[in-house]
């Protein structure tokens, strides 16, 4: 019956508990989304970075180079000379180099050049089809594949740089041998091929705007002997490098910063700088979210107020029916607590369907993971924290309620 | 049986009553007439234990009820008084049904629906049950407090101005439902007024001036 009265009088003043229950609504969904979105990219940034210890490219922004090696989001730092970073993987510590070798692209999708350790890094397998074995066979990431309508066997023309507006190289097209299985990372979102692939288009395209006569590596160089003679000029983008123990974290990096044309950078580091800027603006956020909250948890004290003036008789007249203090103090508060309650479970339900539609939007980069719909522990403090503005916002005036003369009131109406 | 004897009360320094000293049996009615700043309202709400008196004695079947604490009065309305007051007053987001049924559990009893239904037929308001308090005119308002007075079936029935906003004709009939009712459940029937109209209807009746 508590229970009942505090919902009619809900019921009873829709606007008054929309508005209450739609603020309330508000700063719950948006720290709700934020909390989802940072755990998704945190877990993301985690798993793509698992492993990697060091990526070594050319000098410029270490965060660059982690960026566009190990996620491939930014442009790349420029190229390096492939027996310069073989120099450093001859390095006991080392446990394995992955090199990676960029600059094209189909529709936006990057065109990786790079070899089986990359496959074994991510532990990915050939969903369908079979490994690129010739110069421009590719395989497909499962997002590229999906999103492209590339099929196994179809051929198509890579364009220069990282956007979708680069020049096309007409002359040589790519064709698909493999598509990935979906494995959660950045490799859903590329096209990879083999070092010579990328070697091989690009060649192409120096000789054809040189309009060089020499068209002695015209033919396909797919021949063992002529690539490693060429090995010495070959260039790469970056390579990633695993160490056999943490020992080459301390020395490594250092010493290639130092004494080479190389750049070391460790992921750990420049992720945790990323994080701390990206840090302040998920901070600000935040603090719009629990302001709406709060300001929520007013508008329940005025409506609550201005509907105690009103019901002052109502409140009278219960008590002189016999109700204890007591109990209509803890009606009145049930009123704050179950706003609080519906913005809350509204907040939660309307930060999961925004995820849904941002995760539509972003899919082509950013595939969200459904098994984190659940209820995530930082929503337990939020549940809290929404509980007790509503129960604070709705004492504090329900304290009247023990001011309350009944006689006067009675009399005076 | 309600008894009184030399209750007083203070506002303050100035503004002080003594009130005669009554009885009223079960089953029967006492009229409480005055005019205005006479004390009606301050002796209405000492017998609703509202007020607590200065001194005096107020019994209901020889319990002693004067000088109880706020929470046992508080326990002492809902389990022998009903109250009619002269505006009625509801909670407004509740239905007329829910109203009724708020006396019960407002005293901590089980909530008597068919009781509610019962007196809404003989009161007349059957039909109105569901709807709110607010769509109700006067009259159908004020039947609906008497039932809500009697839903705990109490030994004293206190009416506050009960017939100063009826016609004749309505002043009538409220007057032979509060007495019927009261009789039906052997409850004191006490209505405290300035209308002169009942003066001569009630034989056991105190003039406050």
């Amino acid at each position: 019956m508590l229970l009942k009265i505090s919902w009619k009088n809900i019921l009873d003043k829709k606007l008054n508990s929309f508005l209450c229950v739609l603020l309330m609504t508000l700063g719950i969904a948006i720290i709700s989304l934020l909390l989802l979105l940072g755990k998704q990219l945190q877990d993301k940034f985690a798993k793509n970075i698992s492993g990697i210890d060091m990526v070594v490219g050319a000098k410029g922004s270490p965060l660059q180079l982690i960026l566009s090696s190990v996620y491939q989001i930014d442009n790349p730092t420029g190229n390096v000379y492939l027996n310069d970073v073989q120099e450093i993987a001859q390095n006991p510590l080392v446990k394995e180099m992955i090199p990676l070798s960029m600059g094209d692209n189909y529709q936006g999708y990057r065109i990786l050049g790079t070899n089986k350790k990359y496959f074994e890094h991510f532990k990915t397998k050939i969903a369908t089809g079979a490994m690129f074995k010739k110069d421009l066979d590719v395989v497909l990431g499962a997002q590229v594949a999906s999103s492209t309508g590339l099929k196994i066997g179809d051929t198509f023309s890579s364009s220069h740089g990282l956007d979708a507006a680069g020049e096309v190289h007409g002359d040589n097209k790519y064709k698909v041998v493999g598509i990935l299985e979906f494995n959660n990372s950045v490799i859903d979102n590329l096209v990879l091929t083999s070092l010579n692939s990328v070697w091989h288009i690009h060649e192409h395209k120096e000789e054809h705007s040189e309009a060089d006569a020499d068209t002695t590596h015209h033919d396909e160089p797919t021949t063992e002997p002529e690539a490693e003679a060429q090995e010495a000029k070959r260039e790469i983008t970056s390579a990633l490098i695993k160490f056999r123990s943490p020992m080459g974290l301390m020395s490594m990096p250092r010493n290639i910063n130092q004494n080479s044309k190389l750049q070391a950078a460790l992921p750990s580091i420049e992720v945790n700088r990323l994080f701390e800027l990206l840090g302040i603006g998920i901070d600000g956020l935040q603090i719009l979210a629990a302001v709406i909250m709060l300001i929520s948890g007013i508008s329940v004290f005025v409506s609550l107020y201005n509907s105690l003036k009103e019901r002052k008789y109502e409140m009278a007249l219960m008590l002189s029916m016999g109700a204890s203090r007591t109990r209509l103090f803890l009606m009145l508060l049930l009123e704050g607590v179950l706003l609080s309650l519906f913005g809350f479970m509204a907040g939660v339900a309307l930060s999961r369907i925004g995820i849904i539609l941002i995760s539509n939007q972003l899919s082509k980069k950013f595939h969200f993971d459904v098994s984190q719909m659940a209820l995530q522990t930082g929503e337990i403090y939020l549940f809290i924290g929404a509980l007790t503005i509503g129960i604070l916002a709705a004492a504090l005036p329900s304290i009247n309620i023990y001011r309350l003369n009944i006689s006067r009131t009675l009399a005076e109406e | 049986m309600l008894t009184c004897t030399n209750l007083t009360f203070a506002y303050n320094a100035q503004k002080q009553f003594s009130f005669p000293s009554f009885a009223c049996n079960d089953g029967e009615t006492l009229l409480i007439l005055g005019n205005s700043g006479t004390g009606k309202t301050t002796l209405l709400h000492l017998l609703a234990l509202l007020l607590q008196p200065k001194s005096g004695s107020i019994q209901i079947n020889t319990e002693e009820f004067a000088q109880l604490s706020a929470k046992d009065a508080a326990k002492a309305r809902a389990t022998h008084l009903g109250i009619i007051y002269q505006k009625s007053h509801f909670v407004s987001s509740l239905s007329v049904l829910d109203n009724l049924l708020l006396a019960n559990y407002l005293a901590d009893k089980g909530l008597a629906k068919e009781k509610a239904v019962q007196l809404a037929q003989s009161l007349g308001f059957a039909e109105l049950l569901d709807k709110k308090t607010t769509l109700l005119s006067g009259g159908e308002q004020q039947r609906v407090s008497i039932a809500r007075a009697l839903m705990n079936s109490p030994q004293v029935i206190l009416a506050d101005e009960p017939t100063s906003n009826l016609d004749d004709e309505n002043c009538e009939k409220v007057i032979q439902l509060l007495e019927s009712q009261s009789k039906n459940i052997g409850a004191s029937l006490v209505i405290v007024t300035h209308d002169q109209r009942l003066k001569d209807k009630f034989s056991n009746k105190i003039i406050l001036n």
